[in-house]
């Protein structure tokens, strides 16, 4: 597999099924790995980082889960093919940064990724759709069991995996689930929602990773705590907590529908007209209208798109994608309208 | 639109910053939206997060803390404190008084309930167990203000984890 064969689809995480699917985008896990006695990558000698990568990716082609992956190191690639995968969401902005030693290797359907010598020797991820922390649990322990057979993990009995950051030390795992959470921020609850997950010591992001705001009302909800509860029990946690916010969303999509059906039905149909008409658009209006339109096909006001259609273009209208797909590097002004052709292109053929 | 630092070029990066549920949207070009992230890492960054949780910020100098060295890499517990950075596994062992305390504050934990490497002997996986057993009992016993039984459940545990201490431990 090579980066030009990721251009024209997307990841299986996005295929808009699963449990809660209609307000739950993705669920994923991650975990942070390092090997025994060596350097972490902060405090490694280039040389060292070349050799700790090698050992690292052999470690990962002899496991079932990456036959036919891709493998890209970061030395040997482009800003534009670097800034692609970061807005896959198989890598980290910080990954991108100094290359020394640094790669990834990607699964077939982007199931699992896994950055090497990123902060930490191994920072292995598993991504699927709808809310499924439980599924996902399940192949990131197998992949972390089978790559803990070949590679001398740092681990000690009384704090778990050890990271070069210790807010990840103990189960060095972090969870989180990606909503789309637009009638809280309609009817303006939003702020309370993420302060009580804040009290709870769980962490919002938004779409577009770490350090990222939240646009187009997604919200990226994660632990923070790593040591002291086992994998399983933070991810009841998130399951719980996801939970009560799905029944708030759910809750505030009834009295929207029932206090003003047609306001609603208004601003639906206006953000599909403008996306399916629009010549030159920013990515800004583009996420808030795919939002409506995402809300509009979940209520049933809009019937025959796809769920996986609205996720797909929240990726494919970023930066790096268009320039891909276009097959060389556009100004911003030529990206506002290319984005406004790929979505004219992608929804022009449903009738509304 | 134009960006609201420079007021020259386009923005092209929105913004929006929730402090104490005040909401406030900025709209930047590609290069201010870089030195404003910039800023804010200055700003926030972790090493300071980490500096406040362990009040690194106290004018005393231990001087012994100051000179404490991970025998592994070299790292400094200064350098530690100045980054928020381990250098390497043996780090852990290094640091392991300061780290013990910081952990706590991170976490409200400092010890590991879960997952081990499956390389780990049958042997320590059994002896994890057993340890995870004790320490659920030891919870309850101090629950119920049973001090007898929880002194002896934390002799027990203090014994069975000596047993491992220096000749396997990082396993």
């Amino acid at each position: 597999m090579k980066l030009d064969d990721l251009i024209d689809h997307t990841g299986e995480w996005l295929k808009g099924t699963g449990p809660h699917s209609n307000i739950v985008m993705s669920s994923r896990v991650r975990l942070a790995r390092n090997l025994m006695g060596t350097p972490f990558p902060n405090r490694a000698g280039k040389k060292n980082l070349s050799q700790i990568m090698e050992d690292i990716e052999k470690a990962v082609k002899e496991i079932a889960y990456f036959k036919d992956s891709a493998l890209f190191r970061m030395a040997e690639m482009d800003n534009i093919d670097k800034q692609f995968l970061i807005e896959r969401h198989l890598m980290s902005h910080e990954h991108a940064g100094m290359t020394d030693g640094k790669a990834l290797v990607v699964s077939p359907e982007e199931v699992v990724s896994v950055m090497i010598n990123e902060e930490d020797h191994l920072r292995i991820q598993v991504m699927q759709s709808g809310l499924n922390l439980k599924e996902t649990w399940k192949i990131i322990d197998d992949i972390d069991s089978q790559l803990s057979q070949k590679l001398p993990f740092a681990y000690l009995a009384h704090w778990g995996y050890l990271t070069a950051c210790p807010t990840n030390t103990g189960t060095a795992m972090r969870g989180s689930v990606m909503l789309h959470l637009p009638a809280l921020v309609m009817t303006k609850q939003i702020n309370k929602v993420l302060a009580a997950i804040a009290k709870l010591s769980f962490a919002t992001r938004g779409f577009y990773g770490e350090g990222t705001q939240a646009r187009g009302n997604f919200y990226q909800i994660s632990n923070q705590v790593s040591l002291g509860h086992s994998e399983v029990d933070i991810l009841q946690n998130i399951n719980g907590l996801i939970r009560q916010v799905i029944d708030q969303e759910e809750q505030a999509r009834q009295a929207l529908l029932v206090q003003n059906r047609p306001m609603l039905e208004d601003k639906i149909y206006r953000s599909m007209g403008i996306l399916k008409n629009a010549i030159i658009i920013s990515s800004q209006e583009t996420i808030e209208l795919l939002s409506m339109v995402r809300l509009g096909i979940d209520l049933g006001i809009i019937k025959n798109v796809p769920n996986r259609v609205i996720n797909e273009l929240l990726i494919m209208i970023q930066p790096a994608h268009l320039q891909k797909i276009e097959g060389k590097k556009l100004s911003a002004s030529a990206r506002d309208t290319k984005r406004a052709s790929i979505i004219r292109e992608k929804l022009g053929g449903f009738h509304v | 639109m134009v960006c609201d630092i420079c007021g020259k070029k386009k923005a092209t990066v929105h913004l929006t910053e929730i402090v104490d549920g005040q909401m406030t949207e900025m709209h930047l070009c590609e290069e201010c939206a870089h030195h404003k992230s910039v800023q804010m890492e200055q700003q926030f960054g972790l090493a300071d997060l980490l500096a406040g949780l362990s009040d690194f910020g106290k004018q005393v100098v231990d001087h012994q803390q100051e000179k404490l060295k991970c025998a592994h890499c070299g790292l400094t517990y200064d350098d530690f404190k100045k980054f928020g950075r381990l250098g390497c596994s043996e780090c852990y062992t290094g640091f392991r008084e300061q780290l013990s305390g910081l952990l706590k504050k991170i976490h409200g934990s400092n010890r590991h309930y879960g997952k081990a490497p499956v390389t780990l002997s049958k042997f320590e996986q059994d002896k994890n167990e057993v340890l995870r057993d004790l320490r659920s009992q030891l919870e309850q016993a101090v629950h119920k203000e049973d001090f007898e039984s929880a002194a002896e459940l934390r002799d027990q545990i203090r014994d069975l984890e000596k047993g491992s201490e220096g000749k396997n431990e990082t396993r």
